[in-house]
């Protein structure tokens, strides 16, 4: 089993992107659920979803105390929510940020946690060039795709257009592209 | 059709393949994306000539559903926690009225302190109003048991509650095998009611009753839950006939044969458990686990042939009987009269804290090795309580407790979880 | 209005005999083919102004509706004395379920009616002021937001009658009941507080809302009449005496009643989406202490007199003289 924690603000369709996630795996054959940690927080607090992939029935319904991959949407979180709880110890981290994993002022947690890969890419900024708005979410999803292959693209684009219908989902599938291209040619393959 | 698809979405669909008539909806989370959906579908007209009625309280909600039930049409809502409660009366009044209703509670805590999260002290504080109480594990069974309990209510003339986990289920994506129109319509037929209020044939609905026959009347209530235990599984045989899956009946078990110990709950915390009992049984401990689905009526007999030769039963329950402890254990208790079996009261989950699959493993070894308090409170800082305790101890206005508690435990949001 | 006012009054009196009326114009219960809703043999008080408006009101739905009708019931005292289990005196489709959810099971019976397609048939609720004004409030506020297609009729007997006499939000200023007793300083319900339902009703901006009183039957069918003719939520005010709890001789019903709208204090009138369209002037002018001094629920008011309480109560029913424009204005 994977699990998967996304952290995010409210806002940034970080439910979304737990729900994109599991569609995908759905549409690829696999088992899988996904839901937020529940609560009444509004616009800009933080939030987190959970998202679960195998290839077995998934029982538990306990949040992702021990993520193999955290999915940070809004790097501002780094350094205010303790993101990196119970990680596990190969777990992929990707950040949605301009800056590299160098500049985020993450030198101890990295050197404490060699097994840990982590990875920044500025998904909002993806997003912006054709959307006009900086949802993060569908970039970290393609991006996941693409640095595990755990989901395939076609599947991460069929749920983009399930979820959003006309033409809001093709100009999503197209930020997937662009995230798939710059992510595969930027960062080392997992 | 086999869709990945939101727990309250699936619901709505399946409510709306049901037919219904009549609904009236008052918001409060985490119901709300269930009547929203249906909402949608009404006005869309994809639910006949159903009326959909956006009322000014859960109390108008149900009595709404009252008239509408007793001029004969098929109803439908949905509420949980604080709702619940605030419509307590009409609950009582659509079971005592017999008034085949169905109504999904998305289980939620009741305040004072206000909690939007999960567990089951709302339908619990209504268990004994008259209605049945059916408690899904999944998505999947959720959207059955409506289905169901459709045809349950109706056949009994009695109110249905389907339980689901409050944003653990109603939140929740994940699969479910949505049924079809034609599926629906082959298991549950028009609904007849057994009575009606028709100009043509006048009746008079809800007279006073003295005490020369309320207890009649009240047995006869009784009676019908009698009947429900034998309905719900020749009900859950002819779904699975139709619909080609086992869903509903009184309780499931999981490797119980041989179990010494066995772990029982009601909803979707099953899931949980049954990770747990996989676990200890790599390691050897003889364990299993039974999920109730029907609450009311209580399975007692049912129970009792499960659980032969079991040594210990772990009642994990998310609800509290203040002054006393457990509501279930309390039930499974009485079910298991002259017994030689240990029944142990585990309290978990309360306000939505979750029950991790750990805690559940620790809490079964420690019954097993040296027995538990009664009731165990599940992962219980005490910390923080015996300060606050001492605190109050130490100065007569010791303020509001849940602050208190809050301020021992730091700021909500710090915890990635 | 769709019937012709009364013109033929006896001698002496306000009653007018219906063998001097046509037929056409004569009320529902003077007709063979009344329908008897609420049937003798119940068990209310002797000179119950409720089982009497009842009567009135059902019968005359019954007639407009052709016998098509579902009636709902607050739990009251009109539900306690028609429905002792196992005998009722209801000879309609008639529903009771809680005190405070007349009006919302009613809207239920009416959406079950529009999904089924039988909008022939139609929905009356009824409750007492306690049910109205305080308990069911809300609901009925609902009820009336939504414009269901109920009619909704408020038997007023300014109290809570059904559990001993206690006092309600239509309880009138200065009256006695059980919890406002006639001891201290300003005995009896305080002044300035309580409220006026049929005024609220008109905020809702209903079809139809109607004040009637039980001294005035044939006004009490008219506007039952009129309001089962329209469609949307409408209201029913009826103003009905209850000699137990107001301390009146059973015989002097009708005429308490009677004082109550020609005082000015219970005016009579109707209105139409928020507006009054009509009212029924007063013929003759009494003064509030003839109505009160009926009641022995006002004694304290007059013996000693009250001077303060007295004028305050009067000048309540001059405001309503000159709201509903009740007298002729003078040249």
């Amino acid at each position: 089993m994977i699990q998967i924690r996304i952290h995010g603000r409210g806002g940034q369709g970080v439910v979304t992107a737990a729900e994109l996630l599991a569609l995908a795996a759905f549409r690829d054959g696999k088992e899988a659920q996904a839901f937020p940690s529940f609560g009444s927080e509004r616009t800009g607090a933080p939030v987190t979803a959970f998202c679960r992939i195998d290839s077995q029935p998934i029982r538990s319904r306990e949040p992702v105390y021990h993520p193999d991959v955290l999915l940070i949407q809004d790097s501002t979180l780094l350094h205010q929510v303790d993101v990196f709880a119970g990680l596990a110890q190969s777990a992929l981290v990707l950040i949605n940020s301009t800056r590299h994993v160098d500049a985020l002022h993450l030198t101890d947690f990295v050197t404490q946690h060699p097994g840990v890969q982590m990875y920044s890419f500025p998904a909002s900024d993806l997003a912006m060039k054709h959307l006009g708005r900086p949802f993060a979410n569908i970039g970290m999803v393609a991006g996941y795709a693409v640095l595990t292959g755990e989901v395939s693209k076609a599947s991460v684009n069929q749920a983009i257009t399930e979820k959003f219908p006309g033409k809001i989902g093709e100009l999503n599938v197209t930020v997937a592209a662009e995230v798939y291209d710059y992510v595969a040619a930027n960062l080392a393959k997992v | 059709m086999k869709q990945h698809i939101e727990g309250s979405q699936a619901v709505a669909h399946a409510v709306a393949l049901c037919r219904p008539e009549v609904m009236a909806c008052y918001p409060i989370s985490p119901q709300t994306h269930i009547v929203e959906t249906l909402s949608r579908k009404v006005k869309a007209g994809e639910v006949g000539n159903c009326q959909f009625l956006n009322v000014e309280s859960e109390f108008g909600a149900l009595s709404v559903l009252i008239g509408a039930s007793a001029m004969g049409a098929r109803t439908y809502t949905a509420t949980t926690s604080q709702g619940l409660l605030f419509m307590a009366e009409a609950v009582y009044n659509a079971a005592g009225l017999g008034l085949p209703i169905v109504m999904t509670i998305a289980n939620r805590a009741v305040g004072a302190p206000i909690n939007i999260w999960n567990d089951h002290s709302d339908s619990m504080s209504m268990r004994d109003a008259g209605w049945l109480q059916l408690f899904a594990e999944d998505n999947q069974e959720a959207v059955d048991l409506h289905i169901q309990a459709f045809r349950l209510a109706e056949e009994l003339s009695c109110p249905v509650m389907v339980c689901m986990d409050g944003y653990i289920l109603t939140h929740a994506y994940e699969v479910v095998d949505l049924p079809t129109q034609e599926q629906v319509d082959a298991y549950l037929p028009v609904f007849e009611p057994v009575q009606v209020l028709d100009p043509q044939d006048p009746v008079s609905i809800g007279a006073m009753v003295g005490p020369e026959a309320f207890a009649e009347v009240r047995y006869l209530a009784h009676n019908k839950h009698l009947r429900a235990l034998e309905e719900i599984p020749r009900l859950s045989q002819a779904f699975q006939d139709i619909f080609q899956r086992s869903s509903g009946g009184l309780l499931k078990t999981y490797h119980t044969d041989e179990a010494e110990t066995i772990l029982l709950a009601l909803g979707s915390v099953n899931g949980t458990i049954k990770d747990a009992v996989d676990d200890l049984r790599e390691e050897g401990w003889p364990v299993g686990s039974i999920a109730l689905r029907a609450y009311r009526p209580f399975p007692s007999h049912a129970l009792r042939h499960v659980v032969k030769g079991a040594k210990r039963i772990i009642v994990i329950e998310k609800d509290l009987a203040v002054g006393k402890g457990g509501i279930v254990s309390s039930d499974v208790k009485m079910a298991l009269q002259g017994v030689p079996i240990i029944v142990d009261t585990v309290i978990a989950g309360l306000g939505g804290r979750s029950i991790p699959k750990a805690s559940v493993i620790d809490t079964v070894k420690q019954a097993c090795l040296e027995g538990l308090e009664e009731p165990h409170f599940l992962d219980l800082n005490w910390d923080a309580i015996n300060r606050e305790l001492t605190r109050q101890q130490a100065q007569r206005r010791s303020g509001p407790t849940p602050e208190n508690i809050l301020r021992e435990i730091g700021a909500p949001g710090a915890s990635p979880i | 209005m769709s019937y012709q006012r009364v013109k033929f009054y006896q001698t002496g009196t306000f009653t007018v005999g219906n063998r001097l009326l046509d037929e056409s114009n004569r009320t529902v219960q003077a007709g063979m083919d009344r329908t008897n809703s609420l049937n003798s043999g119940h068990r209310a008080c002797q000179g119950c102004g409720e089982a009497l408006g009842a009567r009135y009101a059902l019968d005359a739905v019954m007639r407009a509706t052709h016998q098509q009708m579902v009636a709902v019931n607050a739990t009251g005292c009109l539900e306690v004395f028609s429905s002792p289990y196992p005998e009722s005196a209801w000879q309609i489709p008639w529903m009771h379920s809680l005190f405070g959810n007349a009006p919302a099971v009613a809207s239920g019976v009416a959406a079950a009616l529009r999904a089924k397609g039988k909008t022939d048939i139609r929905v009356i609720a009824q409750g007492g002021d306690g049910a109205t004004v305080d308990i069911g409030f809300g609901c009925l506020s609902g009820m009336f937001e939504r414009n269901d297609d109920v009619l909704y009729v408020c038997y007023d007997n300014e109290a809570y009658m059904n559990t001993g006499v206690q006092r309600s939000g239509s309880t009138p200023p200065r009256a006695w009941t059980n919890t406002t007793q006639a001891v201290g300083k300003d005995p009896g319900n305080p002044m300035g507080i309580g409220k006026n339902l049929p005024r609220i009703a008109m905020a809702h901006g209903i079809p139809y809302v109607a004040t009637a009183s039980v001294a005035d039957l044939h006004d009490l069918e008219a506007k039952v009449t009129k309001a089962m003719s329209i469609r949307g939520a409408r209201y029913i005010h009826i103003h009905v005496p209850c000699p137990l709890g107001w301390k009146s001789d059973p015989a002097h019903t009708i005429k308490v009643a009677r004082l109550a709208v020609e005082s000015g204090l219970f005016p009579l009138f109707e209105a139409e989406g928020g507006e009054v369209t009509d009212r029924t002037p007063i013929r003759k002018k009494v003064l509030v202490e003839q109505y009160l001094e009926l009641q022995g629920r006002f004694k304290h008011l007059l013996h000693p007199r009250d001077e303060g309480a007295l004028e305050a109560i009067q000048a309540m029913a001059d405001a309503n003289i000159h709201r509903y424009q009740l007298l002729p204005l003078k040249a």
